[in-house]
């Protein structure tokens, strides 16, 4: 009852008219950077960082999070109406949604996947504001050199699990964490791959890294293969279901949520995984097995339902451990960090009015989402045609104000265009970026909390592997590392799916 | 020798096509039609998809006369149809034109301008 009161508080605290208006605001911008494919939540809000200077951190995350639920729902769009999945997590939506709109029942399948977003988004916000307050309890009892164990696992279970070459994971993760050792040694202030430079001795800002990475990679991309073919859009009117449609629909969106949470929960790494599994589940329990593969609405009511749900799951290790799984979770922990809010155990305790709201207005943005963006469909198919040039010609500006303006230095600028060329350069290679911007992120914790535990053990080795749960958590690891090969080799098919890996790339 | 018309799947290309067919029929010779994008936005209205183009194909070989269609992506497309009546030696250039508002004229550079003031050849330029 107490998790009910403070959510109720946390109600009261969004509904200002204010914060309604920035819930508003993320939810639309999010849509926009959803349907476009290449622009992600994750790059929308690195860009934004900058702008939420002047923003409380309540308000800000308001309108981080309506961006990130926008950009989940907007991917479905594209998925459906181009097949082209705006973002990886819409992969699968792609398959069934666009034969179903090639059959001429686009609204249906855009319905379908926006109320299945809802609910699931709803169902899993809820698990999240039931779930992270008992996490966070229970991490605090945690020990450093667990943590230590526990960031690991995530950063392996990223890079390994997704994704069909593991090379090509460690390489984006070994960028990252050489990017995120940049600056002064923690505790002994010697210089570490500064190269001399000054201005490097500080480390490099995050947002800088992310802008460059996502922003300025992706517009270099683009403009290497800016002459395209324009694919053919389905013309769409209003979405609307019918009473079957409703009852095909709504077990496979319990379904799918049940599968995404836990997914997005654990520190797995994106909703890629559940997504395809819904699929797999719905067609296997489908009574109508021949409409799969030509446009079954079961095939995008669950993966799309998988989908919101393990974005939700996303904020449970965020908000109880402080530990990103996800690229935009990352670009958020960024943000926690230049409002000098501490992420972690404590942030439940410290920061209860920033985390309730946020949680209440997850709900106020889901609801956002249907409300003001089912009657939108048609409109937002309009964004597909604007030109790339001009497209991209503002994000670029955006990215070099938003560069700049962190210390005020024209360095930094400087230093985005040397990450743009990374960026471009993981893109050309096929290097996933999120085990890279996981790397930034979570290297520098990694290292705090792999000291902490060395020097109370006096440097010794040991002090790494003193409590129980950090030596399960290396088992653990131990066994996931070694077991998907043996599976391989026994059922002689891979893990992941094929259309996965192609998406990984691109992101 | 033939007729080049700058066709987009609309109500402006429908007239400039019909024209074009007309004239054709006059000068006793073939059509060339010509659909082109710039290629630089995912989705371009103006340009005709595979469904698209095999149904207006079937339209123009009830034609009287020759017709050819040509499609290209990511030149600009008044140096597109340019070329193209530079290379068939057109008789005539048909093209179909719309009022812009004085803040359209400002933003937008139009390619019925350009075609009117470079083409080699005579242009007809139709109204729906």
């Amino acid at each position: 009852m107490d998790t009910l009161n403070l959510l109720l508080d946390g109600m009261a605290n969004a509904l200002t008219p204010e914060n309604l208006a920035f819930a508003a605001i993320g939810v639309l911008l999010g849509t926009f950077v959803g349907v476009l494919p290449g622009i992600g939540p994750a790059m929308a809000v690195a860009l934004l960082l900058p702008i939420t200077y002047g923003l409380e951190p309540t308000q800000s995350f308001i309108l981080f999070a309506g961006i990130y639920y926008g950009g989940m729902y907007g991917g479905s769009t594209t998925s459906i109406l181009l097949n082209t999945p705006g973002e990886s997590a819409s992969v699968m939506t792609a398959i069934e949604g666009n034969k179903m709109a090639k059959k001429g029942r686009a609204a249906q399948a855009l319905a379908t996947a926006a109320i299945g977003s809802f609910v699931a988004g709803t169902i899993g916000t809820l698990l999240v504001a039931f779930l992270t307050p008992w996490l966070a309890e229970i991490a605090v009892e945690i020990g450093a050199a667990s943590y230590f164990a526990i960031m690991l696992l995530s950063l392996v279970l990223v890079t390994a699990v997704l994704g069909s070459s593991k090379l090509r994971g460690f390489i984006g993760l070994f960028i990252g964490l050489t990017i995120g050792l940049v600056g002064l040694d923690l505790s002994t202030g010697q210089a570490r791959l500064t190269g001399g430079i000054l201005q490097l001795a500080d480390g490099v800002d995050i947002v800088v890294v992310a802008v460059g990475i996502f922003a300025i990679g992706e517009a270099l991309w683009i403009a290497a293969h800016l002459r395209r073919q324009p694919i053919d859009v389905i013309p769409v009117g209003r979405p609307f279901m019918s009473r079957d449609d409703w009852a095909r629909s709504w077990k496979p969106w319990l379904r799918g949520t049940a599968l995404g949470f836990p997914f997005g929960a654990l520190p797995a790494g994106g909703a890629e995984t559940p997504t395809f599994l819904s699929y797999v589940l719905e067609r296997r329990l489908s009574r109508k097995k021949e409409e799969f593969g030509h446009g079954a609405i079961e095939g995008v009511a669950g993966p799309e339902a998988a989908n919101n749900a393990s974005a939700a799951g996303m904020f449970v290790p965020l908000l109880a451990l402080g530990l990103p799984v996800t690229a935009t979770a990352a670009v958020l922990l960024a943000a926690m960090r230049t409002y000098g809010i501490v992420p972690g155990p404590t942030l439940m305790t410290d920061q209860p009015e920033l985390v309730w709201t946020l949680l209440a207005s997850l709900l106020i943005g889901n609801t956002l989402l249907l409300v003001i963006n089912l009657p939108l469909a048609p409109m937002w198919a309009k964004l597909l045609q604007i030109p790339r040039p001009q497209l991209y010609a503002g994000i670029l500006f955006f990215a070099s104000l938003g560069a700049y303006a962190v210390n005020q230095s024209a360095f930094d600028v400087a230093l985005l265009l040397v990450f743009g060329a990374v960026g471009f350069a993981v893109r050309r290679f096929g290097i996933p970026i999120l085990p890279l911007i996981l790397g930034v992120i979570i290297g520098p914790l990694m290292e705090t909390k792999m000291r902490e535990a060395l020097d109370l053990s006096n440097g010794d080795i040991s002090g790494l592997f003193n409590e129980p749960l950090a030596i399960a958590i290396y088992v653990l690891l131990a066994i996931i590392l070694i077991a998907p090969p043996v599976i391989q080799r026994v059922r002689g098919a891979p893990l992941v799916p094929r259309e996965l890996d192609e998406q990984e790339t691109r992101r | 020798m033939s007729v080049v018309v700058g066709y987009i799947p609309n109500e402006y290309g429908e007239a400039a096509l019909t024209e074009a067919l007309a004239e054709a029929v006059r000068r006793g010779t073939g059509v060339v039609v010509v659909n082109t994008t710039k290629g630089d936005s995912l989705v371009d209205k103006k340009y005709l998809g595979d469904e698209a183009r095999s149904g207006l194909e079937q339209r123009l070989s009830a034609a009287p006369v020759d017709v050819e269609l040509r499609q290209s992506v990511g030149a600009d497309p008044a140096d597109e149809i340019l070329n193209v009546a530079r290379e068939v030696g057109a008789d005539a250039l048909v093209i179909g034109i719309r009022h812009r508002s004085q803040v359209g004229k400002m933003l937008m550079g139009s390619v019925a301008m350009r075609l009117l003031m470079e083409a080699p050849c005579p242009v007809v330029a139709v109204k729906p």
